[in-house]
């Protein structure tokens, strides 16, 4: 008793203050470790607590449940390749929703046999578990799309806002009887399921390239669940944290948002990203394309080089060929920078990831907004598999549906060269004017192989030298 | 003051600190943020325990948790691990080697 009464509140504030500096730790690559242990430190000091509490006397199956969820997560953690990432984060947002509603619902039975919930723990546990259940089947669904085991390409018919607001409507109706009157114990799984479905509607129409909002838009949920819970069990750790990954969530979200100039519902209901076929047949165009050879010696004959990737790179795993550039230009006295752009890739933060894998030293990461300034003194600017985020139509063309989204401004450039695979247009299918204008070069072919031979040429240049 | 507007107070001082902190964070560090806030979020496992020792836990009840528990337990593992393994690669610059 004593135990629980003196020792138990202080573990769980060190181990919510654990979580803070934890976060706040992330704000520089620095200190970042640090931060990683402290939250550790956290989260064990939680649970000898939770364990030593005296409700809990029955062990086996949490040891059990213990063994088996470290047999599994270690491995992912060490298996996993880096570019599996987004996949990764969107499965682990289903696992951590799932165990935020399974929860929720064992409480509710309880509380049902007991009768001792009242309303206000009841619409907590009803937010805990429509949040954990709709998390877990979008969150599933995203990493299908991420995994390309589900198509990309956002999948739409008629009436789908319709019948995904109609889906929502029903759960939450059927929740807000839940808490008025929580004896409706047939009710619950009706809700469970119509939660679920509804995860899984609001995914369908999502792109591959809307993935950065959505995935953090899922972690905010998964958290605000935890902190939901944190009401059912009045325990002020749970809430705080809860409170602090719901905002995480949220605040990237809303940088995914701005970064793409659209809005939380556009994201969520407009289906970007689909074929557009009503866009102009596209006529030919004529533009340039070089070899690898040429593209070597406009780099070595370059000052000042900008790379921009995208998702594309990660795809074809160009970032440690990419490195080996970097190298051998810095060694012919280039400077070589690379342009992120917020929304570049699956996840916020994916590029930064795969290049600091390739050994990519970070200050050579820049920020849209720091380089945007230096873009028109760059004399060559690189683009490797990235497309919207350097479309200049988003600044010129106000019908384009980018209209309006920030870029990396790389047609600022002395020169512009592209590797891409062929002209078609990208994912969004949204025509790119910077592929035609006259100090655009294109360089067609895989991203991984055709550094390897600009690599190849600037050895040998390196070499005659 | 009832327990639950308490809890709100915290809730709300929190989902502050919370938007403060996160705005520190550089656009550098957001994927590993995001699979520390994830591992942070399974503190959901404390509640996982607490519905499985339960003494007189009902079967389903210790069915559920301990599913939830090794969910829980899943993301704390790999959540940290794996930030951790990003965090190690993220250097300023090469050790000079010529």
């Amino acid at each position: 008793m004593k135990l629980d009464d003196t020792l138990l509140p202080i573990l769980y504030m060190l181990a919510a203050m654990g979580f803070i500096l934890a976060i706040k730790w992330m704000n520089s690559p620095a200190t970042a470790r640090r931060g990683v242990i402290v939250g550790e430190i956290g989260m064990l000091l939680a649970v000898v607590g939770t364990l030593l509490r005296f409700e809990v006397v029955s062990y086996q199956w949490i040891f059990v449940a213990f063994f088996l969820g470290s047999a599994i997560g270690v491995p992912i953690a060490y298996i996993m390749p880096m570019t599996a990432v987004p996949q990764r984060t969107a499965f682990s947002h289903a696992c951590g929703a799932l165990a935020s509603a399974l929860i929720g619902t064992a409480e509710y039975y309880k509380g049902i046999h007991l009768g001792t919930l009242t309303t206000v723990e009841m619409l907590a546990l009803i937010i805990e578990t429509l949040l954990g259940f709709l998390t877990f089947t979008a969150s599933l669904m995203a990493f299908g799309k991420l995994q390309e085991v589900l198509p990309q390409r956002p999948i739409t018919y008629k009436g789908q806002n319709f019948v995904n607001l109609g889906i929502f409507a029903a759960a939450a109706v059927t929740g807000i009887i839940l808490v008025v009157s929580p004896e409706h114990a047939a009710l619950f799984p009706v809700f469970t399921v119509l939660a679920l479905l509804f995860g899984v509607l609001l995914i369908i129409p999502i792109g591959g390239a809307d993935m950065p909002t959505v995935i953090a838009l899922l972690n905010s949920y998964a958290g605000l669940s935890a902190s939901a819970m944190g009401f059912v069990l009045n325990n002020k750790l749970l809430i705080v944290a809860g409170a602090l990954d719901g905002t995480s969530g949220l605040i990237l979200a809303i940088i995914m948002c701005r970064a793409m100039n659209r809005s939380f519902s556009n994201v969520l209901f407009g289906a970007f990203g689909q074929l557009q076929t009503t866009a102009a047949a596209s006529e030919a165009r004529p533009y340039r394309s070089a070899s690898p050879e040429e593209a070597a010696q406009i780099l070595d004959a370059a000052r000042t080089v900008v790379v921009i990737p995208g998702y594309g790179m990660a795809v074809a795993q160009a970032q440690h060929k990419l490195k080996e550039m970097f190298e051998l230009l810095g060694k012919r006295g280039v400077n070589v920078e690379f342009a992120i752009h917020p929304v570049a890739g699956r996840m916020p933060g994916h590029m930064n990831v795969l290049l600091a894998e390739a050994d990519v030293p970070y200050d050579k990461l820049r920020e849209m907004d720091d380089i945007n300034p230096e873009m028109p003194n760059a004399d060559v600017a690189l683009i490797i598999g990235a497309n919207d985020v350097v479309n200049p139509g988003a600044e010129t063309d106000p019908k384009s549906p980018i209209a309006g989204m920030p870029i990396i401004q790389a047609y600022k450039a002395r020169t512009v060269m592209v590797i891409k695979r062929s002209m078609n247009p990208g994912f969004a299918g949204i025509d790119n004017d910077l592929y035609y204008m006259p100090n655009t070069i294109m360089l067609f072919g895989d991203a991984k192989a055709f550094l390897s031979s600009i690599v190849k040429e600037l050895s040998a240049i390196g070499r005659a030298a | 003051m009832g327990n639950y507007e308490f809890d709100l107070w915290v809730f709300m001082l929190a989902a502050f600190l919370g938007f403060q902190l996160i705005r520190g964070v550089s656009p550098l560090l957001h994927t590993p943020l995001m699979s520390l806030t994830n591992a942070i979020s399974a503190i959901t496992v404390v509640g996982a325990i607490l519905i499985t020792g339960e003494r007189d836990a009902s079967l389903l009840s210790r069915i559920l948790g301990f599913l939830a528990v090794l969910l829980a337990t899943l993301n704390v593992v790999s959540g940290y691990l794996i930030t951790d393994r990003m965090l190690k690669m993220f250097k300023k610059r090469e050790p000079a080697k010529k």
